[in-house]
């Protein structure tokens, strides 16, 4: 579908706000197709909430969060999107989504953003299985005829249900967990959930995969199986990946592109490499001012 | 080897002197606790003062239970609880389980179906009403209750505490339109049935954002205003005095009656009023069987295992996709559904309904049933149904407990308290309910068992 390079997200002039609390401050940033682009910042700097201002969880106080199915041509349509007052455009070449503008299940079910969360929220007295069958849920939905087809069981659910299993063992295959599919998820050990989280979100067959500090709790061996899941997710499917992440190790080898957020501004946008030197990204991870940085540097010995 | 000897003496050896001692102080705390309430009593006299009298024998021969009974506890019950907590956790494939897992289901249905035979065979024509009326179609009227009741509770996690109002509905919308309009019940049965779903959205609407404690007392409250409204609506309702008169199914288009045209005369049978009630059971059978079936299937349909996602975690499942609101909707309207369907099926076999019918205390039974049963579990359903309903009617012909407690002794009396032991006794023994595991809905290589303790029960 889209070419690798080409804006997927355009999230333009986020602010988000609680009472008197700026969460988020005037956030403007792209995601580009293709790419692992990675927010990262010091705790409470925002991070979770710009996530769940992009999936719908928190309507956003102010500012633009655009998503494009299809050709790059689409953004041309953005304007009169936004002036029409309508959720989505849809055109032959693509499709336009102002994902400030819808619910929650449907920033998933229309807009195909998927997304983990930062403390594991699966379905634990659910297998393994059916954990991934939920995540195919509005699929097989149609295909059950809104369930008055599948109660009265025509064949075609069945088929439906049957391709959903096959999807669904492609990915349990993935992630390493094909000895314990039949398993409640509940009793996997926390790496495997982890993973099983990655891998019922690529169920909903999205185009932009948000994952919330996928790395957190994961030991250093866990965590670079995790880093080579997502460059698969990335080569293979050429999925584009929203990564809030702590572990810089992850940040830095997998990510194409890094953004710093500190008390809900912007402080950097770059390369990895470029954001790594950064004196403010330095700065405000060791919590001084700019001008100390050099004279605290010193004296831990960076 | 010196912990060795000392578990062995622990297992074997019983402290007496403990046991004793712990008796006696129980017997104690139960004599201080009797003597008021137990010990005396007032009594209005002839010439209207109020006396009291003293309860001596009673209140000792309590007393002296109790001592009993916790002094076989500790030496006899206790022991053997330590005994089969200490057991490893592992159970032996043993064949005999292996045959009763598989068997056991055939066999409930089996007996389901020939039930009123044996019933007609062994006590005669006779005495069959009372067997199947009271036992066979009030249980399977609490079964299909209880299923129902289940798809909201047990699949979906959404305590209803308002059950009972779905029952009315469809009970009251069967008398009302065979009344007024003479439609016939297999027309009204599903329009029973839709109605109630109606009021099942209804329902759903306002409290979809509540959960917990106010999701209940809600619903508690909306089966309240259903009863309060079928009371003083009186132009409609006719209130208290209730709905009488109401026709009863006919076999196909043939009225179960001493005429001519009656069913026993069309098939050359002597009349008898238990055809009637064979044909009545047989239906709320299939009611029931409809209900489990339906159930079933939705289970391994999207919106089943959107129901118990929603069970475990409301917000990863809006994470995936799935419009929360209208899984929950369709939960109550399914429930309802079966509820209505049940309530019909209730204002044929009665002819006659009243609020009385509908109050609180059915929509706590059901929940008790759905509760004690395992949520989700619709074997454990049926026979905490069995057992709670079956149990309760049982009491009813217990003449030789009179021999025991005198002449004035009614068993009846005591149900809800023998239902309050019985339900505190299982809580304690499996806090989950009978059947608490929860079986997967499809798998890859073998269907396993999923234990209890991870499966949520909801936020409501």
């Amino acid at each position: 579908m889209a070419n690798a390079g080409d804006i997927l997200l355009r999230v333009e002039h986020l602010t988000m706000r609680f009472g008197g609390l700026v969460a988020v401050d005037d956030l403007s940033f792209e995601a580009r197709a293709g790419e692992i682009t990675a927010l990262i910042g010091p705790n409470g700097a925002g991070k979770t909430t710009v996530f769940n201002c992009i999936t719908g969880f928190y309507k956003p106080t102010e500012g633009r969060l655009g998503l494009r199915h299809g050709d790059a041509g689409v953004w041309d349509a953005l304007e009169t999107l936004t002036d029409s007052g309508r959720r989505s455009v849809t055109r032959d070449d693509g499709a336009l989504f102002l994902l400030e503008r819808m619910p929650d299940f449907l920033v998933t079910q229309q807009a195909r953003v998927a997304r983990t969360f930062q403390n594991i929220r699966l379905f634990p007295g659910m297998t393994v299985l059916e954990n991934l069958l939920v995540a195919q849920h509005n699929r097989l939905m149609l295909a059950s005829g809104y369930t008055l087809l599948g109660v009265l069981g025509v064949p075609s659910y069945a088929a439906a249900e049957r391709a959903a299993i096959d999807q669904a063992r492609d990915w349990i295959a993935r992630v390493g967990l094909t000895e314990r599919a039949d398993d409640p998820a509940g009793d996997l050990p926390y790496g495997a959930q982890r993973r099983l989280e990655i891998a019922r979100a690529m169920c909903t067959n999205p185009v932009l995969l948000c994952l919330d500090e996928p790395a957190a709790g994961l030991n250093p061996r866990e965590s670079a199986e995790l880093n080579e899941l997502l460059l698969t997710i990335r080569n293979d499917y050429g999925m584009s990946i929203l990564l809030i992440e702590h572990d810089m190790s992850v940040v830095m080898e997998i990510s194409d592109h890094v953004i710093v957020l500190d008390y809900g501004v912007k402080i950097a946008d770059g390369k990895p490499d470029a954001v790594r030197n950064d004196d403010k990204v330095i700065a405000a991870y060791l919590g001084v001012a700019d001008d100390e940085v050099a004279e605290v540097e010193a004296e831990v010995g960076l | 080897m010196a912990p060795e000897p000392l578990t062995a003496t622990q297992d074997r050896g019983i402290d007496i002197i403990g046991a004793l001692r712990n008796a006696v102080l129980t017997g104690l705390l139960a004599f201080v606790l009797f003597l008021p309430l137990i010990g005396f009593q007032t009594v209005t006299n002839m010439r209207g003062d109020l006396v009291l009298n003293t309860r001596w024998g009673l209140l000792f021969s309590i007393v002296a239970v109790i001592v009993g009974a916790r002094f076989a506890y500790a030496v006899m019950l206790a022991p053997w609880l330590t005994r089969r907590k200490n057991r490893p956790l592992t159970l032996a494939p043993s064949p005999w389980r292996d045959f009763a897992g598989k068997w056991i289901v055939p066999f409930a249905i089996g007996f389901a179906i020939v039930y009123p035979f044996v019933v007609v065979g062994t006590v005669g024509f006779g005495g069959a009403v009372k067997w199947i009326d009271n036992f066979g179609i009030q249980i399977l009227i609490y079964v299909m209750l209880g299923w129902g009741l289940n798809i909201v509770v047990g699949l979906a996690g959404l305590l209803d505490l308002g059950y009972v109002a779905f029952y009315a509905v469809g009970a009251y919308s069967y008398a009302l339109l065979a009344k007024e309009f003479g439609l016939s019940f297999w027309i009204l049965l599903p329009l029973a049935g839709i109605l109630s779903s109606f009021w099942g959205i209804l329902l759903g609407f306002p409290v979809l954002r509540l959960r917990g404690d106010y999701l209940a007392i809600v619903t508690l409250a909306f089966g309240e205003i259903i009863r309060l409204v079928l009371i003083n609506w009186v132009d409609l309702t006719n209130g208290y005095a209730g709905i009488s008169g109401i026709p009863r199914p006919t076999f196909f288009g043939i009225p179960f009656n001493a005429n001519d045209d009656g069913f026993a005369a069309v098939f050359g049978l002597e009349f008898t009023p238990v055809y009637r009630t064979i044909f009545l059971y047989y239906l709320i059978l299939a009611l029931a069987f409809l209900t489990a079936f339906v159930t079933i299937r939705l289970r391994r349909l999207p919106v089943g295992r959107a129901w118990e996602a929603l069970r475990e975690d409301e917000i990863a499942c809006r994470s995936l996709g799935i419009n929360t609101t209208n899984t929950k909707l369709t939960a109550f309207a399914t429930g309802a559904m079966f509820a209505g369907f049940a309530g019909s099926f209730f204002a044929a076999r009665q002819g006659f309904i009243s609020p009385d019918s509908f109050t609180f205390l059915e929509s706590a039974s059901i929940v008790a049933i759905v509760v004690l049963g395992g949520m989700g579990s619709q074997i454990g359903v049926a026979v905490a149904a069995l057992v709670m309903v079956g149990g309760t009617e049982l009491m009813r012909d217990l003449d030789f407990l009179k021999a025991i407690f005198g002449p004035t002794f009614d068993p009846t009396q005591y149900r809800m308290l023998l239902f309050g032991f019985a339900m505190v006794l299982i809580m304690v023994w499996r806090p989950r309910g009978l059947i608490s595991t929860r079986e997967p809905t499809v798998f890859l290589k073998e269907r396993k068992t999923i234990s209890a303790d991870l499966v949520g029960q909801g936020h409501g």
